[in-house]
């Protein structure tokens, strides 16, 4: 339905300008302070001295100018993909467009939170703790890192945000679809909501269905959830600017959350046969178990861990393509600017099909996560009498 | 590597956002829509049946009707059958009712007209007689004036009459 499209896009264009003013507010700061301090504070001694020395400060400005010259396509990705306290929307000249996220930290002193604007990227010890390499750690009073501060770290940070915003959008999606099939009981669903239910039906009738059984009907709720989760902060992912660009889906910390999950669920609803088969291996004679029950127990152990490891590194591979794609226009440029614009071609059109790609991975992987989980709940449900085999 | 290390705040916060997100979408978005679903495969499900079930229905009425439409076609041809045959067995039988009155009517008149001539001949005869016996009255008068000739013509008569 084309009015659910232009309603999805409206929501994301208005939520990026209402944060636009915020992010400028950050650049301002951002643009004052890279005025006065040159990017590499920590070790130097700059930092104190920077503002009162002009000539030291023009030439540190100089150092940093030749250290963005040569581009550092490893680092560049790297940054990309891992996880940040601001959401980075652009660089113009030496300015940061970012958008603030906060700053949540427990520690011994109670809990910490301010906008992580405040950091000043690196410039600024807030509280006891300043950013290093886009790493949050704590330092003393006197500005050395403290390597044993004990301090949990809770920040709303650019993973999760973007992945917020995900969620927000796959409810919003998800209660207009239900509420849909209040409104027209036992009619045809159509456009959008069409698109929705056949990827319901798909996951039930070709996914539950064929590997749980006949008890696939409770675990329906989780393989949806899991299933358009992935889904949609896959494609949220692939879109290049706020608020996609996230690597939400292409975080270990995220897959591990949902591998755990799958884990628990399955542990749970294991019967007598599935554990059975683990920690007393029928048909096995006695004497073997001490050899068998521990490669049954990684054997249970590894599943949840394969998903973590796909689905992480599918994605992750997936941003580390097209980025390594587009470093290589800057990569060239460096070299020779016609050069760069020459290679610009290439690389777009490899970008191109690579997001092509990555459309069919987004839902592969999201897929596969789904059919996994319903396999390991299929082995954990299943009814075996072991007499009749053996 | 920094990569593969998982951060303690997103574990959190996708343990928690994943839980409501999971308990939300089971409570006012699969439920319903996968309850839906069911009822509305299941209505289609019914109404394929009972669209086989009155096809079925249809099906056996239409050989019904046919079944009728032959008997009634067979019951057609037998009552033409016999009405030809019945008309023909009329017609035969009115010939020959004719043929048998005819055949009376005409032995009647031959019967009638045999009569008429047997009576006419009688009649005939009996005037011929009356006139034969007048001329032979007045003959034998004039002739038998005399005696002998009276003999004469009683003995020649007597002659050729022969009694039989």
């Amino acid at each position: 339905m084309p009015r659910n499209k232009i309603k999805i896009i409206s929501i994301l264009i208005s939520s990026f300008l209402l944060l636009l003013p915020v992010a400028h507010a950050g650049t301002n700061v951002d643009h004052a302070s890279l005025e006065n301090h040159p990017e590499n504070t920590y070790d130097s001694s700059t930092h104190h001295a920077g503002a009162s020395s002009a000539a030291h400060d023009q030439d540190n400005h100089k150092h940093v100018d030749q250290t963005e010259e040569k581009v550092d396509a490893g680092k560049l990705i790297m940054e990309h993909i891992a996880d940040a306290y601001d959401w980075h929307i652009a660089t113009i000249g030496h300015k940061h467009i970012s958008i603030p996220l906060p700053v949540i930290i427990k520690d011994h002193n109670g809990l910490h939170t301010f906008l992580s604007s405040k950091f000043n990227h690196g410039h600024n010890i807030v509280d006891g703790y300043k950013l290093e390499h886009g790493k949050l750690i704590a330092v003393n009073s006197d500005g050395v890192p403290n390597e044993h501060a004990d301090f949990l770290d809770l920040s709303i940070t650019k993973n999760v945000a973007a992945m917020l915003i995900a969620v927000i959008v796959l409810l919003w999606i998800m209660f207009s679809v239900a509420g849909h099939y209040k409104h027209n009981n036992h009619r045809a669903p159509k456009g959008f909501h069409n698109l929705i239910e056949t990827l319901i039906i798909f996951i039930r009738d070709e996914v539950a269905k064929p590997s749980i059984g006949a008890k696939y009907e409770k675990f329906m709720p989780f393989l949806l959830t899991i299933f358009f989760f992935i889904f949609i902060n896959n494609l949220f992912g692939l879109i290049p600017f706020f608020p996609g660009g996230a690597n939400v889906t292409g975080n270990i910390a995220v897959t591990l959350v949902l591998a755990t999950f799958t884990f628990i669920i399955t542990s749970i609803n294991g019967n007598k046969s599935y554990w059975g088969h683990i920690f007393a291996p029928p048909g096995v004679p006695k004497a073997l178990w001490i050899l068998l029950v521990p490669i049954e127990i990684i054997g249970m152990l590894n599943k949840p861990i394969v998903l973590m490891i796909r689905l992480f590194a599918n994605i992750t591979a997936g941003h580390i393509i097209i980025l390594g794609f587009f470093s290589l226009i800057f990569i060239f440029g460096a070299v020779n600017q016609s050069l760069g614009l020459g290679v610009s071609v290439l690389s777009v059109a490899f970008t191109t099909f690579m997001s092509f790609l990555e459309l069919l991975v987004a839902f592969l992987q999201a897929y596969v996560f789904t059919l996994l989980s319903s396999l390991y709940f299929g082995s954990a449900v299943e009814e075996h009498n072991h007499n009749d085999h053996h | 590597m920094e990569l593969v290390k998982p951060g303690i705040g997103l574990l959190f916060w996708m343990t928690i956002t994943f839980s409501i997100v999971l308990w939300l979408l089971s409570k006012f978005a699969w439920k319903p829509i996968l309850q839906s679903i069911r009822e509305r495969e299941d209505s289609i499900n019914n109404a394929l049946n009972a669209a086989d079930e009155a096809r079925k229905q249809m099906d056996a009425l239409k050989s019904d009707n046919e079944k009728l439409l032959a008997e009634a076609r067979k019951e057609r041809d037998k009552l033409l059958k016999e009405a030809v045959e019945m008309k023909e067995s009329i017609i035969a039988q009115a010939k020959k009712s004719a043929d048998e009155e005819s055949r009376r009517i005409i032995s009647n008149a031959n019967d009638a007209i045999e009569k008429a001539k047997l009576n006419a001949m009688n009649e005939l005869k009996t005037q011929i007689a009356e006139i034969s016996v007048d001329m032979a009255e007045k003959i034998l008068r004039k002739k038998l004036d005399d005696r002998n000739q009276q003999e004469a013509f009683v003995n020649e008569n007597l002659k050729s009459i022969t009694l039989n």
